[in-house]
């Protein structure tokens, strides 16, 4: 029955073959519905209330657009530093998983799969416990303290105002950036792996055979084929990091406070809507106009 | 790298620029890929490594290219030790078995790919008169991937044409092609070769391929030369009964070497005497292995006149006949009980024999060849 449909599609048959399709995204379209449209639906439209009202008096809708620019006046610190602890947090997940991956797909060899698991394997302990523990790793008389002192880390750190003083690390942007850093290295670590696995050794070695050092090579053939994988990479990084304020409040001080904290205290303890909406939305679309910058410079549309 | 492009351009003086491979040998943990070769190839021949897959061709040619390292033996070209020499800083280039054209940069930077990492000014002319010997100028700006397989391979010669190497070493690059399209290419990559009088060192599996292109095979398995030569030579007079299975089909018939008389060698064969040329003659005493082509072999219905006959045997009676146009291949049972294959060309002088006829078989002397027992009769069929 089936082959003779593929066959002569006649014109009863085509209507019902187009609605399978309508069948199938079905659940996709009624999930992102229920939750995404809605809610962000009903965080637009609170982000326009009275920013008078309260949670005992209630919210009037008065399509009040200036909570955007008070949000802005009020938390334009908070969100310029989001947006930059982010971007160095990035940064330090590509080198270090770009490394990573690349060991992991090219030189590990049977290990391949081990070391695979070993990084997602902090993902079996709660988030906050892997943050929290962080405390004890960076505290002021621990061991990693002391080695960063004598080797003068400190001093670099301080120098380029990532430390308060040359004498800690905990709740210093540092610790934060740091934090940020581990919590994300596996969403930087995965997409690397999978695009740096599936380039054929054998353009590698057509790049030296032509002419390119490995280091050339690696520039001109290697890198550019796993271009999708850091897009991936930095987007799943970058869009998290910068909402996060899990790493800002357990490691870092009131100096560090991050944008995703502050929605957090005015959506939950100042129940200031409002400005909570405002404040979300303006980070949403902030982030929005990044990545697309991002993708359209990066050009993965051209790569296979 | 003005090395690479002075040696091209000049004429080619025979010998100077000579790819030698001295006792090279490549042990894996558990084999050995390539034992002790011994081969020179002449500057600006067309040369090919034959052999089944696993005979150590392939190995051979990446020690060329500097992507393995030979266990111990050395390469020259002339008289430059490139044995150790990076992949990288050799003026040799590859085209790959399935090209490994790369798929983020379109036709035109694929072929400039070699010249801009050697910093080579004046790209463009030559991409684009590359790109005119393989026409391809029309696809300069598509992607690998929006290109068929004949259009690929041509680009993967162009990409390491342009580069103008001492040799060029062609690993199995019509393989992954279709029969009409490889014949074409075949004629294509002996066209460039003559025309660019680069050295060409061609891998294959295919004996009709080393055949039509090549000037010099040499025949390999299990890791060395079995033997080495013009094609005409290899067919002709093969030395072991591998090269005489593996280049086209032999009739191999046992047989006691009488002795040697002369310029020939007598032996007889199942009762009849057959003689041999000396020079074809490639075992002197105790037992043989009588090899005939089957297309020298003379086929008559018994007691009938024979064309042009040689050394005859009677006897025998078709077992199958298979009619390919050109010509008419017949199995013949021989009294001992062994087939021997016969291809008759179709000239339309006789009709053809009918399965069950009683023949008899005769083939020119100077045609036969003689190997040494103690190889095995069937070493080199089916293993293409």
């Amino acid at each position: 029955m089936a082959t003779i449909e593929d066959v002569a599609p006649g014109p009863e048959v085509k209507p019902r073959r187009k609605l399978t399709g309508y069948w199938l995204i079905l659940p996709t379209v009624v999930w992102l519905g229920l939750f995404f449209v809605i809610p962000f639906y009903s965080l637009v439209s609170s982000s326009l209330f009275d920013p008078n009202g309260s949670v005992l008096g209630g919210y009037d809708m008065t399509y009040h657009f200036a909570n955007y620019w008070d949000a802005l006046k009020e938390y334009k610190g908070e969100l310029w530093r989001s947006l930059w602890y982010a971007a160095v947090a990035t940064v330090s997940c590509l080198v270090i998983g770009y490394v990573l991956a690349y060991a992991i797909a090219f030189k590990a060899g049977r290990w391949k799969n081990l070391l695979l698991i070993l990084v997602i394997a902090p993902f079996f302990t709660s988030f906050l416990l892997r943050t929290l523990s962080w405390k004890l790793i960076l505290a002021d008389d621990g061991v990693v303290v002391g080695f960063a002192k004598w080797i003068h880390f400190t001093d670099l750190l301080n120098l380029v105002g990532l430390v308060d003083g040359n004498e800690k690390l905990l709740a210093t942007p540092f610790a934060v950036i740091a934090g940020l850093t581990y919590n994300y290295l596996p969403f930087m670590v995965l997409p690397l792996y999978a695009s740096l696995e599936k380039i054929d050794f054998r353009l590698i070695e057509a790049s030296s055979d032509l002419y390119a050092s490995p280091f050339r090579g690696f520039l001109r053939v290697t890198m550019p084929l796993s271009l999708p994988g850091v897009v991936a990479g930095t987007l799943l990084t970058f869009i998290p990091a910068a909402g996060d304020f899990i790493n800002a409040q357990l490691l870092g001080n009131t100096g560090t406070r991050m944008v995703g904290g502050e929605i957090n205290s005015l959506f939950g303890t100042q129940g200031d809507y409002a400005a909570a909406g405002a404040l979300s939305v303006t980070l949403m679309l902030i982030i929005l106009v990044m990545v697309l910058a991002w993708v359209r410079t990066a050009g993965t549309e051209d790569l296979v | 790298m003005s090395q690479v492009s002075e040696s091209v351009g000049a004429p080619t003086t025979s010998g100077s620029r000579d790819l030698k491979l001295s006792q090279l040998t490549k042990e894996y943990a558990t084999f050995t890929a390539v034992k002790s070769l011994d081969l020179v190839v002449p500057q600006g021949k067309f040369f090919a490594l034959l052999g089944p897959s696993g005979c150590g061709k392939t190995t051979t040619l990446r020690m060329v290219a500097g992507l393995d390292v030979p266990t111990s033996g050395t390469i020259h070209l002339g008289d430059t030790e490139i044995t150790y020499e990076k992949p990288y800083k050799r003026p040799v280039n590859t085209v790959f078995q399935n090209y490994a054209l790369f798929p983020h940069l379109d036709i035109a930077k694929n072929v400039a790919f070699g010249l801009e990492r050697r910093g080579v000014k004046d790209v463009k002319r030559q991409v684009a008169d590359m790109l005119e010997l393989v026409e391809l100028t029309s696809q300069a700006h598509k992607k690998p991937t929006q290109m068929s397989g004949g259009q690929q391979q041509r680009v993967a010669l162009a990409r390491a044409l342009i580069n103008k190497p001492e040799v060029l070493l062609l690993d199995e690059p019509l393989g992954a092609l279709d029969l009409k399209l490889r014949r074409g290419m075949q004629l294509e990559l002996k066209r460039i070769q003559t025309e660019v009088g680069l050295t060409f060192v061609h891998v294959t599996h295919d004996q009709e391929e080393a055949m039509t292109m090549a000037d010099t095979i040499a025949v390999m398995n299990r890791g060395v030369i079995e033997q080495m030569g013009a094609p005409s030579e290899l067919y002709e007079n093969p030395r072991t009964t591998f090269v005489a299975n593996f280049l086209g089909q032999s009739n191999l018939i046992a047989g006691e070497i009488e002795g040697r008389d002369g310029d020939h060698v007598t032996v007889r064969v199942q009762g009849a005497l057959a003689s041999v040329p000396g020079d074809r003659a490639h075992s002197d005493s105790g037992k043989g292995w009588l090899g005939i082509r089957p297309e020298k072999v003379l086929i008559a219905e018994a007691g009938q006149p024979i064309d042009a006959p040689g050394d005859v045997i009677t006897g025998g009676y078709v077992t199958d006949v298979s009619f390919v146009g050109v010509s008419t291949q017949y199995m013949v049972r021989m009294p001992w009980d062994q087939e021997l294959m016969v291809f008759e060309q179709n000239t339309g002088a006789r009709a053809m024999l009918p399965v069950g006829t009683k023949v008899d078989i005769s083939w020119r002397p100077e045609y036969a060849f003689l190997l040494d027992a103690s190889q095995d009769a069937k070493a080199g069929i089916e293993e293409d």
